[in-house]
């Protein structure tokens, strides 16, 4: 890989020091673990003057509770996510997934902002600069060709982390810190459907807490990806189910899928399964709906007609072993 | 712009001035001159620069020296004492755990990032501990063994004492 370019590295203790030292400082970064970010310095994909550090921001560093839900701070480790008994119980898709991002050494340090904030992926972006270079670069970056479909003008690059759509069915909230305060959002608000630009957040915001609402707490959810390697590797598709049921029949069903869309997208037209029991029609009927919303595309080493069936099967068995289970 | 930091590496406290942009790795081998953490992908993918940062298995790779500062970093040249090796270390000798030995360093702080945490791991928690550490030659049998035959060292030893 590359030498390490030029960047100073500044250490705020404290997030509204962090949020102005990023906005005081033209092309500032923020990192935290830097299992994504690093990997993306090195490449020449991120070129920052500086990298704002939040692993000395102790309040980003804490899970708290109160009457409203789990309050899971950016730069709380995956490790402490998926061992964290009340993230098991009440969001346990929330878990599964922080516990299936890379491998376990990633995610000793590798943050849930990070994973949420997740830049999206593509087989002809995260290569080397001199890769990048020979193949005249891409839409994304430096470039005016997208590789996967040359003659559009969109990039579709696909968002790769696992723990959005585990917090997207759970109905998940974010606080955003910028210079001129902080907002929550919902989750769902925070991406769109463009692999160039998929972060709806304002330069120098700071995504600081991730909020598990006490609401949607306790009713079975679960998440799964398929990946190359089953040790270490990002999803090449990945759903997350949740459901609610009473006496046999369905009150109301979440999907979220990851690594088949630009964005972690919450499958849509869901309600209409609203009193149904989940039989084998009714499952087969829910994996066609998974796939026709997911869109892949070559930005994999693995087909994208591959990763569409998949995350069907995924969508379908899980749904399948929640209704069973609860 | 330089960064001052303060570490306990391998047990002693130093105090360092390192640029912002430096990794951990090229901190350990280059300014140090620990050359034992090897650099393999250099990217986060293969595990083979995994050292200790406050006994939690991290990838020197990925992981500036700056943002080290107030930790304790610990390498594959803190398990020796007095030249005789650790368990983990006599296990990956005994059994075979090490061919080329490349991956070794990693593969044995990731060993020792495990057992501090689980002390008497099954073989399914072996490999789920050890996923992030990749290795070419062994096809894996021998590692798991290695570090079986540490846990046991381990616990015999402590049964006796």
């Amino acid at each position: 890989m590359e030498l390490m370019p030029e960047f100073d590295l500044h250490r705020p203790t404290a997030v509204e020091e962090a949020v102005k030292l990023c906005n005081e400082t033209d092309g500032a970064l923020y990192v935290a673990g830097g299992t994504d970010m690093i990997v993306n310095v090195r490449r020449g994909i991120e070129q920052p003057t500086a990298l704002i550090d939040l692993s000395a921001v102790e309040e980003l560093q804490q899970i708290t509770e109160d009457a409203d839900g789990l309050h899971i701070g950016a730069a709380v480790t995956l490790e402490t996510v998926s061992n964290d008994v009340r993230v098991q119980k009440d969001f346990t898709a929330v878990a599964e997934a922080a516990a299936a991002v890379a491998g376990p050494t990633h995610q000793s340090y590798g943050t849930v902002g990070g994973n949420l904030c997740l830049d999206t992926r593509c087989l002809f972006y995260n290569q080397s600069e001199w890769w990048r270079k020979s193949n005249d670069y891409c839409l994304k970056k430096n470039g005016t060709i997208c590789h996967v479909a040359p003659g559009g003008k969109r990039c579709f690059a696909a968002f790769s982390g696992d723990v959005a759509p585990a917090a997207l069915i759970h109905n998940a909230e974010v606080d955003l810190v910028g210079p001129n305060g902080r907002r929550r959002v919902p989750l769902t608000d925070i991406y769109r459907n463009d692999g160039m630009n998929h972060l709806a957040i304002e330069p120098g915001e700071l995504l600081a807490v991730l909020h598990l609402p006490k609401s949607e707490a306790g009713q079975p959810s679960t998440y799964e990806k398929a990946r190359v390697r089953g040790s270490i590797d990002f999803p090449l598709a990945g759903a997350a189910v949740w459901i609610k049921q009473s006496s046999g029949k369905i009150d109301e069903l979440r999907i979220a899928l990851t690594a088949v869309n630009p964005y972690p997208h919450l499958i849509k037209g869901l309600e209409k399964f609203t009193g149904a029991v989940l039989d084998d029609a009714v499952l087969d009927e829910i994996a066609e709906i998974v796939q026709s919303q997911a869109k892949p595309m070559k930005t994999t080493t693995v087909k994208p007609w591959y990763r569409r069936r998949v995350v069907g099967s995924i969508a379908r068995r899980l749904t399948k072993r929640l209704s069973e289970a609860s | 712009m330089k960064n001052f930091i303060s570490m306990t590496l391998n047990g002693r406290s130093r105090d360092d001035a390192v640029p912002g942009n430096m990794l951990l790795v090229d901190f350990l081998r280059e300014t140090v001159g620990m050359t034992g953490t090897k650099i393999g992908c250099d990217g986060g993918e293969c595990g083979c620069c995994t050292v200790l940062i406050d006994g939690k298995p991290r990838h020197a790779c990925l992981t500036l020296a700056a943002s080290c500062d107030g930790t304790e970093v610990e390498t594959i040249e803190s398990l020796e004492t007095g030249g005789r090796l650790s368990a983990i270390q006599r296990g990956f000798h005994e059994k075979l755990g090490a061919q080329c030995g490349f991956c070794t360093p990693g593969m044995v702080m990731a060993a020792e990032g495990l057992l501090r945490e689980n002390a008497n791991p099954n073989e399914d928690e072996i490999r789920q501990g050890m996923a992030a550490n990749i290795c070419r030659c062994t096809g894996y049998v021998k590692i798991i063994e290695s570090v079986q035959a540490a846990a046991e060292e381990i616990a015999s030893k402590e049964d006796a004492a």
